[in-house]
């Protein structure tokens, strides 16, 4: 969809939240969600930092480290994505405090879901890099710029802007992800619905609420990434 | 003890049968979205009118988590009378998930047949349906084929979801021996290796069968 | 010293698989000189030039940059397989231009002829664009710095490609068919270029071409390249009134009818 639907989207999601959030049904929940949906989006960008962070370093590993450092971006990177997120998140958390290792829940829900993320990220970063065209490299090469400064001045500006529509897909899964970390006792936004389902037993009012603000915050991220998208490619002087 | 492979073995059987369960939630969960995803994309070419709602529709699908999606067809189910057992309803959220998915890869299969066949489709007399069934279709579907089991092996690796009502599929089985025994470290880690085990071969499968598709293009 | 020349090819060979591309090659420039390089397609001419640039490596022979060796190092009277370090501070003897220009496309004009000195030669930001400024105005752009690759012709890109280049005060310029991929408008005018940079600059200059007028005009000396080899080489004049090589002559016919 284009960048138009999706505002009016997103237009029509925060009038609809505004409008339950004054009527008498929903009212209650308000408070307890809007606390959740904080967690949620303090997850959703703590892991967000770690997975580019993690897939920036395993994809130029993978492509332009020595051997074992190579090997070592592999493993984690089909490790990873051969393994389920909920999986990953129920180790950290059940068995890393068995090896003697206590992390925070919090601390335990950003790694598990930031190097998730990052995993797949690894993947895009790569062939976003490969995309690039060999001459690029040549060029630099015959400016005489180190390998080093290849990378970082010439080929990865060039791969931002091929990696950034599939980035923002990979954000939208981090976001939907995080409701995850309600198995492991933290209060976002599923935790917290879920918790009043049990005491409250309104289950329509509260899951009409959690699903609008889900699809705000999608909606936020997917609009936000076309508009960098959008930059980015004016950035490369292209006619966009 | 870190790792205690007595104790691994012992465990086994009761995760093999949980094991039963998670595969059957992934191969009903993808029969129905394969089957709905491409039933919104045909829906959406034949009629365009429905191609507005169904975007709509598939983009709040994939905006929200299918945790959520779990529990609203779960808990609010029964509100409007939709009793479900557990694994149904878990295995039909999973579904419409990623139907939502793949009914997008479909349409990119579709946009990809050269608009000259259905011209020549209609130069030949076919009428629309004909046309979208037998000339259309046919190119459409296999040069997606990879993609949808890209989908298949995420279906597979959401299938855990299912713990949180309680599925007693691999992940909630894990749980319940780890709560019994206080022993986490083998029943999770042997999940994990499953489903790596699982989506490593599943890789490869799809790597072989790209290479025959783009094969029998060439050919 | 002062005998040594500018680049000197020794018995250089390089191949592709089993199919050798470049055959035992001899071949000198003088500081200062301007050689032209012709041959069918396929003779070798990319591979020679890549070569001397360092892209790629030679398989056996050796390549001199003002005496000094491209391809081994002298450490302690021993010969080393040379390292990055003196790669490195070979190739910054040498510039290219390439057939396809190879801009960077997220930069300007401005910004490719100032990155390469102010990451590899520590120019300051200020004296990178004086200097290209200077380069920029001399291939006739200095109105169009602040554009993009993909809002400069082909014919501009490529003359920004070589105000690129000399920013790196190269002595030694390679161009390679640096007029094959445009529109034939705009050849003039990056041969125009070409011509003054050899008029007024202390540049040997290498240039791979398929025109034949302009090779005739602009070279001191014509090396016609055949499989690998140079078949014969001749100054400018003599080359094209008097060809002695068979070879030669049915190439400069093929040319010139297709022409
Ligand atoms: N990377 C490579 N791998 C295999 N063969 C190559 C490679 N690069 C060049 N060749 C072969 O080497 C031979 C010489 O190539 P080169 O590019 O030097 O020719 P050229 O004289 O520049 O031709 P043109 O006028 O077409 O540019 C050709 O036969 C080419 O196919
Ligand atoms: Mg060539």
């Amino acid at each position: 969809m284009g960048v138009t639907p999706l505002a009016i989207m997103l237009g029509l999601t925060a009038a609809a939240l505004w409008w339950l959030a004054g009527h008498e049904d929903y009212r209650p929940f308000m408070p307890g969600l809007v606390e959740g949906a904080a967690v949620t989006m303090r997850i959703t960008v703590a892991g967000a930092i770690l997975a580019v962070a993690a897939a920036l370093t395993a994809g130029l590993a993978r492509l332009y480290a020595p051997a074992p450092l190579r090997w070592l971006a592999v493993t984690y990177v089909e490790l990873f994505r051969g393994t389920s997120a909920l999986v990953q998140l129920f180790w950290l958390f059940f068995v890393l405090p068995q090896f003697g290792v206590t992390i925070d829940a919090f601390t335990v829900a950003v790694l598990a879901l930031g190097l998730n993320v990052g995993a797949y990220g690894a993947e895009v970063v790569r062939g976003a890099v490969l995309a690039v065209p060999l001459h690029q490299w040549e060029a630099g090469l015959a400016l005489n710029l180190s390998r080093r400064q290849i990378v970082a001045r010439i080929i990865l500006p060039q791969a931002v802007v091929a990696m950034i529509p599939p980035w923002g897909n990979l954000f939208i899964e981090l976001l939907k992800g995080t409701s995850l970390v309600s198995l492991i006792t933290l209060a976002d936004l599923t935790f917290r619905a879920q918790q009043m389902n049990q005491t409250t037993m309104q289950t329509g009012p509260i899951f009409t609420l959690v699903l609008l603000g889900y699809l705000f915050m999608s909606l936020t991220i997917t609009i936000g990434m076309r508009l960098m998208e959008r930059r980015a490619i004016r950035g490369l002087g292209r006619r966009a | 003890m870190i790792w205690d492979w007595a104790f691994a073995i012992e465990i086994l059987p009761r995760l093999g049968q949980a094991a039963i369960v998670t595969v059957q939630a992934t191969v009903m969960g993808f029969a129905l979205a394969a089957t709905l995803g491409l039933g919104l994309t045909l829906a959406r070419i034949a009629w365009p009118r429905t191609a507005l709602p169904i975007s709509v529709g598939v983009e709040l699908v994939r905006s929200t988590p299918l945790l959520i999606q779990i529990f609203v067809l779960y808990f609010v189910g029964p509100e409007i009378g939709l009793v479900l057992d557990a694994l149904t309803a878990g295995t039909l959220a999973i579904g419409v998930h990623y139907a939502a998915y793949c009914s997008e890869v479909y349409r990119a299969g579709f946009e990809a047949v050269p608009r000259s066949q259905w011209e020549a489709a209609e130069a030949l007399n076919l009428n629309r349906g004909t046309a979208l069934m037998r000339i259309i279709l046919p190119q459409a579907i296999p040069p997606v084929i990879p993609a949808l089991g890209n989908y298949l092996v995420a279906l597979f690796k959401e299938t855990p979801l299912l713990s949180a009502i309680a599925v007693l599929e691999l992940m909630q089985t894990a749980k319940i021996i780890g709560s019994e025994s206080f022993r986490y470290t083998e029943p999770i880690t042997l999940v994990g290796l499953f489903f790596l085990g699982m989506s490593l071969i599943s890789a490869a499968l799809i790597r072989l069968v790209e290479a025959r598709i783009t094969q029998g293009v060439r050919r | 010293m002062m005998q040594d020349p500018m680049v000197r090819f020794q018995n250089v060979t390089k191949r592709h698989g089993s199919h050798i591309v470049v055959d035992g090659l001899n071949l000198d420039v003088a500081r200062n000189e301007k050689v032209a390089i012709i041959g069918a397609s396929g003779s070798g001419k990319t591979s020679l030039l890549r070569m001397l640039m360092a892209l790629d490596p030679v398989d056996s022979g050796e390549i001199f940059i003002e005496g000094e060796p491209l391809t081994h190092m002298e450490r302690q009277g021993k010969r080393l397989p040379p390292d990055m370090a003196h790669i490195r501070r070979m190739r910054g003897k040498v510039g290219m231009v390439f057939q396809s220009f190879n801009l960077f496309p997220h930069l300007t004009a401005m910004g490719n002829c100032i990155e390469a000195p102010m990451r590899v030669l520590g120019l300051t930001r200020a004296a990178a664009i004086e200097r290209a400024t200077e380069l920029l105005e001399m291939v006739g752009l200095a109105s169009r710095k602040d554009y993009y690759p993909s809002q400069l012709s082909g014919g501009q890109q490529q003359r920004v490609a070589i105000a690129r280049a000399l920013a790196m005060r190269p002595k030694v310029m390679l161009f390679d068919e640096v007029t094959s991929a445009l529109d034939p408008e705009t050849v003039g005018e990056v041969l125009t270029v070409i011509r003054r940079l050899g008029e007024e600059h202390d540049l040997t200059m290498m240039v791979v071409t398929h025109q034949m007028g302009f090779a005739r005009e602009f070279a001191d000396r014509v090396c016609f390249l055949h499989q690998g080899r140079i078949c014969e080489e001749a100054p400018a004049r003599d080359f094209f009134h008097n060809p002695q090589n068979e070879r030669t002559r049915a190439f400069l016919r093929a040319v010139l009818e297709a022409g």
